[in-house]
């Protein structure tokens, strides 16, 4: 096993044993269900919007290169600056040197798991530039330099009482235990951010090739300040954000709340086309996009699950996941939790590894059967585990089949192991589950069923001897 | 030095990556015959096909209205319906008093401007250029705006309809007027609204805006005003 599949295991291992935060995320999920279920009841058809959202973006993953090239060339035509970068070191490298040449010292940050990806925070630290989060979830994890634990809910492990002493500690505020009062607390700290940064960095949520505009999902606003006030906006996004026309929006949009927070809209749903216009009085002067690959055109390329990169980031996988449920956020140690984080990086970042996310799973479907863009995630995990084995197996599974299947195409064999099965039984019971069992890793969390006293075949043989002896008597 | 552009490399790698053709899923279920490929071909639905699965709207105006004012409340935004831009001045002005505005900004708009005007307080107009800190300090600010949406209760601003991308998001208090002619049934309809109204000259910034600024960032509970608007009121004119 690989050092990350091994630290995997132990994180895992940890929350799923710490009863309080499993029943303190639960809570919160099921706070969620039942949300998402009252909003998505009122729709008139989820089943086929979604089955239209999932055709609407397979016709856009499936003629990426034109309906980019139509975005690329709306954006540039109305003065957007676009890079499209191969991997995470040139957008790192590009921002940094936009950052350089305008003489940027602060700069205010919305939500964007793009920019988790490729770790770009640290890289403009590195360079002196201040960095701060504004949307709340996310500046509460900078603060405690931790990742997001949920690309969409990135603080939610966090209890109030937490976060009250984490403020306390880091913005020498007040202790409270009040939400609200925590809220107020960030927002006027983020104000004088929003008014003092010469750069706004954002994601994006949609990229409409027809009028060339980005579209940004939020609630709290901090998106829409950090597109307004600075001179400066760098929006970042991966290359299979589009979607073909703007039109589109108007199934996405709800959709995307719907499956996401289990709102009928989002708060403020923003479009971008470009830097401040002529006539226009205030928004940024510059304005960049800057598209990356970062070896999305590797699941590209993979006809099979090329179907994940319809993925809208809505998370509503990582909601219904019992996985993500008992093991939290922070365990899978990926930009991307939960079932699409462990289809997803096995291809961004090497099946080897990173395979072990797909065996954690249940294959129950819930995240296919909640997906608004119809993903086959609960297949694709199994995908990934063929992959693996076909790329690289394992020298002893391979032995332990063959043997099994020589064993089992000689019934005599088969008989006598049965009976050794029988014979050994008893003496395993002596070691079961502990250290010296060797198959401790099975037994120490699953019971081993005893095997029967007798074999069916010797019992189809008696019974049918016992006849026979029937008929020769009457 | 100017980093390269990595264009020509990403456009190629999608293109050689796409010439395998990928099967197409119905809700969730596979179908790997991609031998026929004609289905390929089929456009993707478009908007108007979208009324029939979202959630329904009644045809009437009225009914739209209705509809919006439920959707209004339910996002805790303040919608009120009025008989005339007088009626509005009297109702903005007891919201000033109730909330001790002691400055308030707004833009160039026939219905916008003139109400806040008659407020008689220092008024920071957007029109020209202004510092962030000032609008920063104003209680409220008063703006237009496109559209109405009565699906969603949304009010749909641009930068030319809302005096730019910062008087309706800084002050703390958002006041939009609007009049009966912006209300439509769904989204489709707003986007069908701006595009007559300005493409190919669109502005730098639109925004669907649905309720007043909103967190759930602490245990997933509801606080209003998280970094925009902590209020949002709607003045809907005959």
């Amino acid at each position: 096993m690989n050092a990350i599949a091994k630290d995997f295991k132990q994180a895992a291992a940890q929350v799923a044993s710490n009863g309080k935060l499993r029943a303190f995320m639960r809570r919160a999920l099921s706070g969620y269900e039942v949300t998402r279920e009252t909003t998505r009841r009122k729709y008139q058809n989820w089943s086929e919007a979604r089955q239209a959202a999932s055709e609407i973006k397979w016709d856009a993953v499936n003629h990426l290169d034109k309906y980019l090239q139509e975005f690329i060339a709306k954006l540039e035509a109305r003065g957007t600056r676009v890079f499209v970068a191969s991997e995470g070191a040139q957008a790192r490298d590009y921002i940094l040197q936009v950052a350089k040449e305008n003489g940027v010292r602060s700069i205010i940050k919305s939500k964007s798991m793009t920019t988790e990806e490729i770790h770009l925070n640290a890289a403009l630290e590195k360079e002196g530039h201040s960095v701060f989060e504004s949307d709340l979830g996310e500046y509460i994890v900078q603060l405690r330099h931790e990742a997001p634990y949920h690309f969409v809910f990135p603080a939610m492990h966090l209890t109030r009482e937490q976060i009250s002493d984490l403020f306390q500690k880091e913005l020498g505020s007040e202790p409270t235990n009040d939400p609200e009062e925590l809220t107020m607390i960030a927002r006027r700290v983020m104000r004088q951010k929003y008014i003092e940064a010469d750069m706004g960095i954002s994601g994006a949520n949609f990229a409409i090739a027809e009028t060339g505009m980005i579209s940004i999902t939020e609630n709290e606003g901090n998106a829409r300040l950090t597109c307004a006030l600075p001179k400066i906006h760098v929006a970042i996004m991966g290359i299979e954000k589009v979607l073909p026309k703007l039109d589109d929006l108007a199934l996405f949009l709800p959709m995307l709340a719907t499956a996401g927070t289990g709102q009928a809209l989002t708060c403020y749903n923003s479009l971008y086309g470009g830097p401040r216009q002529p006539g226009e009085i205030d928004g940024p002067e510059q304005f960049h996009v800057v598209l990356l690959d970062n070896r999305r055109t590797e699941l590209l390329a993979d006809a099979e699950q090329r179907d994940s990169l319809h993925c809208i980031r809505c998370g509503a996988c990582l909601n219904v996941c019992p996985i993500f449920k008992n093991i939290g956020g922070h365990s899978y140690g990926t930009t991307y939790q939960g079932p699409i984080g462990s289809v997803i990086t096995p291809h961004l970042r090497g099946l080897q590894n990173w395979k072990h996310l797909s065996s954690a799973s249940s294959l129950c479907g819930a995240c296919t059967e909640t997906c608004p863009v119809g993903i086959d995630l609960h297949h694709h995990l199994l995908h990934n585990r063929r992959n693996a084995m076909n790329e690289k197996p394992l020298w002893w599974e391979k032995v332990l089949y063959t043997g099994f299947a020589f064993l089992m195409r000689r019934p005599g064999l088969y008989r006598i192991a049965g009976k050794l099965g029988a014979i050994f039984f008893p003496l395993h019971q002596l070691v079961n589950g502990t250290r010296l069992d060797p198959l401790r890793n099975w037994t120490r969390t699953r019971e081993f069923p005893a095997p029967s006293r007798e074999s069916f075949g010797d019992y189809w043989r008696k019974k049918k001897s016992r006849e026979e002896a029937n008929h020769g008597h009457s | 030095m100017a980093i390269p552009d990595q264009r020509e490399t990403v456009f190629a790698r999608i293109r050689e990556a796409l010439r395998q053709p990928a099967p197409r899923r119905h809700d969730g279920h596979v179908d790997y015959d991609v031998s026929g490929h004609s289905d390929v071909t089929e456009p993707p639905p478009a908007s108007d096909a979208f009324r029939a699965w979202l959630p329904p709207v009644g045809p009437g105006l009225d009914e739209q209205i209705v509809l919006f004012a439920q959707n209004a409340a339910q996002l805790k935004a303040d919608f009120r319906p009025v008989a005339s831009l007088d009626e509005a001045a009297r109702q903005l002005a007891a919201l000033a008093g109730e909330n001790g505005w002691k400055r308030i900004a707004s833009h160039r708009h026939p219905d916008a401007l003139g109400l806040a005007e008659k407020l008689g307080l220092n008024c920071l107009r957007t029109d020209s250029s202004f510092a962030a800190a000032d609008l920063e300090s104003c209680d409220a600010a008063v703006t237009g705006c496109d559209a109405l949406v009565a699906q969603t209760g949304s009010v749909l601003v641009t930068s030319v309809s809302a005096g730019g991308r910062a008087l309706s998001v800084l002050p703390p208090h958002h006041v939009v007027v609007a009049r009966r002619s912006h209300v439509v049934p769904d989204l489709a309809s707003a986007l069908h609204v701006v595009r007559k109204l300005y493409a190919p000259h669109w502005p730098s910034f639109l925004s669907f805006i649905t309720g007043p600024s909103r967190t759930g960032d602490i245990e997933r509970i509801l606080v209003l005003g998280a970094h925009g608007p902590k209020k949002l009121t709607i003045f809907l004119l005959p």
